[in-house]
């Protein structure tokens, strides 16, 4: 039993956006798998909450420059659609990396980014894909790049009354594209990760990198981007070496803090690393040779 | 209160629930169906897992009001009346019921895994059930079990 004051349980989205401003101190409950442990842990009393199970919130389409997810749509839902397979592979590796199928069958992609954490898996990957929020209210929507929205550990920027509605990602031809997430943690299930690394490489027609984006997760106190190794990556044709050099200067975008499942020293070791594995193996997939 | 309709174990239901009831208290405390386990309650360990419509869920993490109009599978309806279904013999037969705890949770999520895959390679008995903690540790047992209930089942 958890503490609830109210349960809604809207059927539309403006019933749902009316309800948010005439009740601000609601709280959004998508798959519940953080806002329910919050209640039970009892950090969370009298809450007044409103589901998303009857809007309809979930699904992925692809209209061409750009890929749209529903915030509803759960990550076996993400992970199970063909347009996210062969479009965007790297979130359907990302979306069964979090914890096990029965969290993975109802905890949705906007619960994740919502919730703010450093460690939430979709991150990197959203992140490195330049991914961009519709955030709606009853006034209206707004966009937020997601490389904005992270405003500090479990701090986001939703005003009150207002809700996850889209996530945009911008995706082209994807000709001699590449895109790789890679999870490191001590279990690969029922595990949060100790570091998150997402790559994107995309090439010119002669080999050379003309988009380098890499993305870090539990790194610093939000996802980062590594702006200084993308900026020594892009124009180039990459060898072994440049990738040691990019590896050291993603460790300029981060500042990892020690926690019980790894030291800071540990976690610096580990973003020099999978920074360049990440990046590596995007690049062999956007067609470049293995280094 | 409010009230909710579904279907349990093939019945229609009706039941009248509290608004922060989770679909686990529900389960046990007004239908009486405790081979549902209470374990961690915060999704971790699987042992309340149900089936809702036809997917495994943990029922300590979902407020009952939401599975309102739903089909609920719990390990009372895996069998008809008085004989074991093809996987509960099966765990039966390779030793993977020790304390039995994790049990019900187990042969629900291996029951689904089947639905979707007849043929599940021990990695993909490992990857389906990770969500299903053990104490006892009868993992390998289980894995044995899922596959002996896979063999069986296909052969009719
Ligand atoms: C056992 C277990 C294991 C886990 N393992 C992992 C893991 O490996 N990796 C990982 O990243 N996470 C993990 N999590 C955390 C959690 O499952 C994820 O963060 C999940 O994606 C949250 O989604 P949800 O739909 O359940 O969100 P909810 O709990 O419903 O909501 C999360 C937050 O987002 C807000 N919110 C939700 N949807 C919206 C919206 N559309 N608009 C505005 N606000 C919204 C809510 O108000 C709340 O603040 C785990 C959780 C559990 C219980
Ligand atoms: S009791 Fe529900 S997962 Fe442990
Ligand atoms: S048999 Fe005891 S927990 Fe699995």
């Amino acid at each position: 039993m958890y503490f609830v004051k109210k349960l809604y349980l809207p059927e539309t989205l403006p019933e749902a956006l009316k309800i948010l401003k005439e009740h601000p101190e609601t709280t959004i409950l998508a798959g519940g798998t953080d806002v329910l442990v919050k209640m039970r842990h009892k950090r969370m009393r009298d809450v007044t909450l409103l589901s998303l199970a009857k809007l309809p919130l979930s699904g992925v389409e692809d209209k061409g420059d750009e890929i749209v997810i529903g915030p509803g749509t759960t990550f076996t839902a993400l992970a199970e659609n063909p347009i996210m397979q062969t479009r965007l592979p790297m979130l359907c590796t990302a979306a069964r990396s979090m914890g096990g199928p029965q969290i993975q069958n109802v905890a949705t992609i906007g619960g994740n980014v919502c919730n703010g954490a450093t460690s939430a898996d979709s991150a990197p990957s959203l992140f490195a894909l330049d991914a961009v929020l519709t955030l709606t209210s009853a006034g209206g929507d707004r966009r937020v790049p997601i490389r904005e929205f992270y405003t500090g550990p479990g701090r986001v920027k939703l005003e009150s009354g207002e809700m996850l509605t889209a996530i945009h990602i911008p995706a082209g031809e994807q000709a001699r594209w590449g895109g790789v997430y890679i999870k490191f943690s001590t279990r690969k299930a029922m595990d949060i990760a100790i570091l998150g690394s997402a790559a994107v490489c995309e090439l010119g027609e002669d080999g050379r990198v003309i988009k380098a984006a890499i993305a870090m997760g539990v790194a610093a106190p939000t996802p980062v981007r590594c702006t200084d190794a993308e900026a020594l990556l892009t124009g180039k044709t990459p060898t072994a070496e440049l990738l040691q050099e990019a590896g050291r200067l993603a460790l300029t975008a981060c500042s990892p803090r020690s926690s019980w499942r790894a030291t800071k020293e540990y976690r610096e070791a580990l973003i020099q690393e999978l920074s360049v594995r990440a990046f590596q193996e995007a690049y062999r997939l956007a067609g470049g040779k293995a280094l | 209160m409010i009230e909710i309709k579904c279907t349990v174990n093939g019945k229609p239901t009706q039941v009248r629930i509290e608004e922060g009831e989770t679909l686990l208290d529900m389960i046990r405390e007004r239908l009486g169906l405790t081979g549902t386990k209470r374990g961690c309650e915060v999704g971790e360990c699987g042992a309340c897992t149900v089936l809702l419509d036809g997917v495994p869920t943990d029922s300590c993490l979902m407020l009952a009001a939401l599975a309102d109009g739903k089909d609920i599978l719990t390990i009372e309806g895996i069998s008809s009346g008085r004989e074991l279904s093809v996987m509960q013999q099966a765990f039966v037969d390779e030793g993977a019921i020790q304390c039995g705890y994790c049990t019900p949770g187990m042969i629900l999520t291996a029951h689904a895994l089947l639905k979707k895959n007849k043929n599940p390679t021990a990695e993909d008995i490992k990857r389906e059930l990770a969500g299903n903690m053990c104490r006892c540790a009868a993992y390998n047992q289980i894995i044995n079990a899922v596959q002996k209930a896979a063999r069986e089942e296909n052969k009719d």
